[in-house]
């Protein structure tokens, strides 16, 4: 798990981050938003599993997501971006994926931009959140918890997901659940956000609620390493198991509309250790403070980094080896 | 729910499973809901859109 050290990452620039990640820097220009793209491979995972515990109250991020239904979703750049990566790699692949599952249906940026792509013909989209769903109006539409699937085996030649199974509690879980309802040799491809994300809101936070409260409470959720990521996939009986990391640094006015985009995205805080009242105003004035001071650039615009992990497996032609 | 719901897609509802038993599911057309007899559990139908969370599901015992 990644809370940031103070000693870590307080005078690092996402430009320092990216250098210390090997990565080629790429920057990208959005309508509101720029978007620095850096990308670095880490291949195959050989570390120890992650923890098996619930880190995540899923009422509470049904909640949020149901809250992110009620918004404009003109935050959903970002998973617009991820998927399109992932609609890239699929055309990639010279193999066609009739019946495709999305999980995370969300305000429906993924299911836009994998559109025609893949050799896709038809559609499944699932979303934790009913709100989500209703708002959706479509076919082909299930409200479901990525932890407890509801499909049969076999059902589909390819699952994808745009970042959103950064979610869930018991990812070995859904791995095994979603290699099963996969055709045999069908594929896995899913984003995710990784342990990176947002690292500059998580130590302005840390600091200020120090600063000002005097003790420190989980703030932002713990996600997953790349690392892991890859091992996890290769231990749910996928072959092929690959897994590597894509970093956004994407620029804000400040550190205030990133809090906001995040509120949109339905990405706010939903760790069960979190506190249960809100943070004060003061704190959350404090964090932009020290945000600004840590990050700032001459224009006064703030970077915050979204590091991607992206998981490919492919179900075993023979099930049984796995069983 | 609403009786001018969307129908649910019949070729959606052959791929579906109880998603607590992985077993089959009988659909009820005139209730909107999905059964899974051996959850005693019954999923609902909403506007077209099956909700397969058992947090919704309405008990049968």
């Amino acid at each position: 798990m990644h809370w940031g050290g103070k000693s870590e990452s307080n005078s690092r620039d996402p430009a320092d981050r990216a250098a210390s990640l090997n990565a080629p820097v790429q920057v990208i220009d959005a309508s509101d938003h720029t978007l620095m793209v850096c990308q670095t491979t880490a291949g195959y995972a050989h570390i120890g599993p992650m923890d098996v515990q619930t880190p995540f109250d899923r009422h509470a991020v049904r909640a949020h997501r149901d809250r992110a239904a009620a918004g404009t979703g003109d935050a959903d750049f970002l998973v617009t971006a991820t998927a399109e990566a992932l609609a890239d790699r699929l055309d990639d692949i010279a193999r066609e994926f009739p019946r495709a599952l999305n999980l995370g249906y969300g305000g429906g940026a993924a299911a836009r931009a994998l559109k025609g792509h893949g050799g896709i013909q038809s559609w499944v989209h699932t979303d934790l959140s009913p709100a989500m769903m209703a708002k959706a109006k479509g076919r082909h539409l299930v409200a479901a918890d990525e932890e407890a699937l509801p499909f049969a085996p076999e059902a589909f030649d390819v699952i994808v997901s745009a970042l959103n199974l950064h979610w869930v509690n018991d990812l070995p879980r859904t791995l095994v659940q979603a290699r099963r309802c996969l055709k045999p040799d069908g594929l896995f491809l899913v984003a995710l956000l990784g342990g990176d994300t947002v690292f500059e809101l998580r130590q302005a936070l840390l600091e200020a609620e120090e600063e000002m409260e005097g003790g420190v409470s989980p703030r932002t959720s713990p996600f997953l390493d790349v690392r892991d990521a890859g091992d996890l996939l290769a231990r749910a009986g996928f072959h092929m198991a690959v897994a590597d990391s894509d970093t956004t640094v994407v620029s804000y006015p400040d550190p205030l509309s990133l809090m906001a985009d995040l509120r949109a995205m339905g990405e706010t805080n939903a760790v069960n250790a979190r506190r249960k009242n809100f943070t004060r105003r003061g704190t959350l004035m404090r964090a932009a403070e020290l945000y600004f001071e840590a990050h700032g650039d001459a224009q006064g615009r703030v970077p915050a980094t979204f590091q991607i992990i992206t998981m490919t497996g492919w179900a075993p032609l023979d099930e049984t080896a796995t069983a | 729910m609403s009786e001018t719901s969307t129908p649910v897609d019949p070729k959606l509802l052959e791929i579906l499973v109880c998603p607590l038993t992985k077993g089959p599911l009988r659909y009820d057309a005139e209730a909107q809901e999905l059964i899974s007899d051996k959850a005693k559990l019954a999923y609902p139908i909403r506007d077209g859109i099956p909700i397969m969370l058992v947090d919704e599901a309405r008990s049968l015992d």
